[in-house]
């Protein structure tokens, strides 16, 4: 079990309502971005000297420009029947980290200096001058929510925190208190093409050699194309897809698809990213900015399509956002949604006959599935609401003989956070991030103990690297997050499989014997 | 006359501060855009869906019956207890006196009862549930309050000292034509009255706000169908037809 100078949530039957802590998690505050990092996405460097009319300032600035936040300020009832939702609630036990009271860190403030009760009745109905303390405590807590969005299915008025959260970073970026770590990782995409400064070459190399695995593997020459004009399909996938595991087979299976479908595909050096952190820290210049590099490439290369690989809070900004962020995109082949998942596209092309599936090739295994947050309750799959559940689970079905669903309570629209999303999976969070994960684990657990399950599928970079650092935290192993085209890729009957390695294999198998 | 004239001056400034400041916040949450598509999803694909997803959440509180099962029978006895206990009230300012009207009347002590259950509910869940308490502000506890004793006054005029409602109606009656008729005065109306006109002067500025407001929440009242239909409010148009973009 992995160690950590903090308490780790135990696990049980099931996940309990915490008595709350007031303060437990107060010290828990990302590091703040350096002057240059903040620079490049065009905020002040560090705090200015005149934060308070400045943030008010922008506060009224949003109030105006969103009508979520100006309708969440005021709408909410205290009815309580979002306290106990929170994965970091659940985990933590600190009182701010249930969604209504994360509200209210912004909700008092926007009392005290916008409504008229506020100003002249502070006491009586919660409303508090905006000082440095609370700016750093909305530092400190609004990098304590992952934007999953998990409360506002529960509220009775829809609101949604991940919207005052976005609203709260957006403020603090205003006045020079940007977050490292999204902050230093949007540079990156504006400098380099992705999150993880992997330039161009270093791309083609890497492509290059996954090509060969899968040779080595499989005996067929799978083309693994970077910024080939032309092609039929632009794939826009996280970059942790390049060489993180267990992302990485998830590529791999992708590319074996496109190969079996006979789907010319390329990926582009210039927006070799589908991860988009304008949504997390909340600021619309951001997210229009690196929507628009992927609309560049698209034009540059002469796709007629766009598939978008597996990444949760990405699928979000792309299936619900980039029509208005970059759109139209009219010039695309309008037979095909754009962009299009790369599970709609497997789907699609099982439906037809086109690929097939030989699910005993996944007979060691017993899968389940965890519905990524912004996948589950921002966006969708398919032509019918809903599909972003059934769709990915009709592939792990068709590509595995064993498959359970968790609790029927933490899956679908229910689904816990992994407890790494919207900006937090960074390491000076750790703490947050592992007990942010105990809801999501305990929920495993009970079918890993239940069902025997062996692994967990994801269709989400964050979710797979959060997964795999947090599961030894809760005594289960790292490998058993796995990608859901890993197992697409495994279970994929490959039609041009040359006759030497047919025996090659049968060898290998009577060898076993 | 003295009371009447105040109480029917409070009427009216009441009135008004209630609608105007209904319309204003209405006007301020209808016109601020929401620039991107945000449904909680799985949501509906067409208008129509939109409207049945509204409608529940109005009529059967959809969500909040998945949130807690407490505070959704709660909520239902307060909301449901006010709704048929207002509509009863009808009979006081119509004349002749609508016929569905009369035919309800039969339902008030009963609404009136589930009012009162359900706030007194909801009011001890919000001292005793440690969650709950801390984000109740004094607000929250004087609103529920307030609720509560309209509801009680209002039942005390008819099982503890009977009012005379004949005159009660023509107050109102007097007080809709600018016709003043004098009103009784009896504690349970003072009281009764008194807390309704700090109701309707509240509505507009305190959380009450939600009924109206529940109907421009973007994750509950948009469509989802951003691939199909590109979705551009004025403010990022704009903004992208400026040279420095």
């Amino acid at each position: 079990m992995a160690k950590a100078d903090y308490e780790i949530p135990g696990l049980s039957q099931y996940v309990p309502v915490p008595k709350l802590e007031p303060g437990k998690m107060e010290h828990s505050s990302p590091f703040i971005a350096k002057p240059e990092h903040n620079a490049d996405l065009g905020f002040p460097g560090e705090l200015v000297d005149d934060w308070h009319d400045k943030a008010i300032d922008k506060m009224g600035d949003l109030l105006k420009k969103y009508r979520s936040l100006q309708v969440f300020m005021d709408i909410c009832v205290k009815c309580g029947a979002c306290t106990d939702k929170c994965h970091y609630m659940l985990g933590t036990a600190d009182p701010k980290n249930m969604p209504v009271a994360r509200q209210d860190l912004m909700r008092s403030v926007y009392r005290r200096y916008f409504t008229w009760p506020g100003k002249h009745f502070p006491k009586l109905v919660g409303a508090r001058d905006l000082t440095r303390d609370v700016l750093d405590e909305w530092y400190s807590y609004y990098h304590q929510c992952s934007e999953c969005r998990r409360c506002s299915v529960y509220c009775p008025y829809g609101i949604d925190t991940a919207e005052i959260t976005m609203a709260g970073r957006e403020i603090l970026a205003h006045v020079g208190m940007g977050q490292k770590y999204s902050n230093e990782i949007i540079g990156k995409v504006y400098k380099i093409g992705n999150n993880l400064g992997l330039p161009g070459p270093a791309l083609e190399n890497t492509l290059e050699g996954l090509a060969e695995d899968i040779e080595d593997e499989t005996g067929i020459a799978v083309a693994m194309p970077m910024d080939k004009v032309g092609s039929e399909v632009l794939l826009i996938t996280p970059s942790a897809d390049f060489f993180a595991e267990p992302h990485v087979d998830g590529l791999m299976g992708y590319a074996k698809v496109f190969h079996e479908a006979g789907i010319d595909w390329t990926v582009s050096s210039y927006a070799s990213e589908a991860a988009n952190f304008g949504l997390f820290i909340g600021n619309y210049d951001n997210m229009e900015k690196i929507a628009k590099r992927i609309r560049k490439a698209s034009i540059d290369l002469k796709v007629r399509r766009i598939v978008h690989g597996e990444c949760g809070h990405a699928w979000r900004v792309a299936y619900s956002f980039w029509n208005t962020l970059a759109g139209p995109f009219d010039y695309l082949d309008s037979n095909y949604p754009v962009p299009q998942h790369i599970c709609e596209l497997t789907y699609d092309l099982l439906q037809a006959g086109k690929i097939k599936l030989d699910p005993s090739q996944n007979d060691d295994k017993v899968l389940t599935f965890h519905d990524s947050c912004n996948v589950a309750r921002g966006s969708r799959m398919g032509d019918k609401p809903g599909g972003q559940f059934d769709i990915p689970r009709a592939l792990i079905k068709a590509a595995c003989n064993n498959y359970v669903d968790m609790a029927r309570d933490t899956i679908n629209e229910h689904t816990f956070c992994c407890g790494g999303g919207g900006g937090l999976l960074t390491d000076d969070l750790m703490e947050l991030r592992v007990k942010g994960a105990m809801p999501r684990m305990q929920a495993l657990n009970e079918v890993v103990e239940s069902d025997k399950v062996t692994h967990v599928a994801a269709i989400c970079a964050i979710c797979k690297t959060q997964f795999a650092k947090t599961l030894p935290y809760y005594n289960m192993g790292m490998d058993m997050i796995i990608s859901v085209h890993h197992l697409v890729g495994d279970a994929l009957i490959m039609s041009d499989v040359p006759e030497d390695k047919e025996e090659e294999d049968e060898d290998e198998a009577r060898a076993q014997d | 006359m003295f009371i009447t004239g105040i109480f029917a001056v409070g009427f009216y400034i009441a009135t008004i501060i209630l609608i105007v400041g209904v319309a204003m916040k209405v006007m301020r949450y209808a016109r601020t855009p929401s620039p991107l598509v945000i449904p909680t999803t799985p949501a509906p694909t067409t208008r129509g869906g939109v409207v049945l997803r509204m409608a529940r959440e109005v009529f059967v509180f959809e969500s909040l019956f998945k949130g807690n099962i407490w505070t959704w029978v709660l909520g239902i006895l307060f909301h449901y207890g006010m709704l048929i206990a207002l509509l009863r009230h009808l009979r006081y300012f119509t004349d002749p006196v609508w016929g569905w009207v009369s035919l309800m009347q039969w339902m008030g002590i009963y609404a009136g009862f589930a009012m009162l259950a359900g706030l007194a509910g909801l009011f001890i869940r919000r001292v005793f549930v440690d969650r709950i308490r801390y984000i109740s502000s004094p607000s929250d506890y004087l609103i529920l309050a307030l609720l509560f004793f309209i509801a009680f006054s209002g039942m005390m005029m008819k099982y503890v000292s009977h009012t005379d409602i004949i005159a009660v109606k023509e107050f109102i009656r007097g007080v809709m034509t600018f016709h003043w008729s004098p009103m009784p005065t009896d504690i349970p109306v003072l009281i009764h009255f008194t807390l309704v006109i700090t109701l309707m002067i509240i509505f507009p500025i305190s959380k009450m706000i939600h009924a109206p407001g529940m109907f421009f929440s973007p994750t509950r009242n948009m469509v989802d169908n951003p691939r199909e239909k590109r979705h551009v409010v004025r403010w990022v148009e704009e903004r992208s037809q400026s040279p420095d973009q």
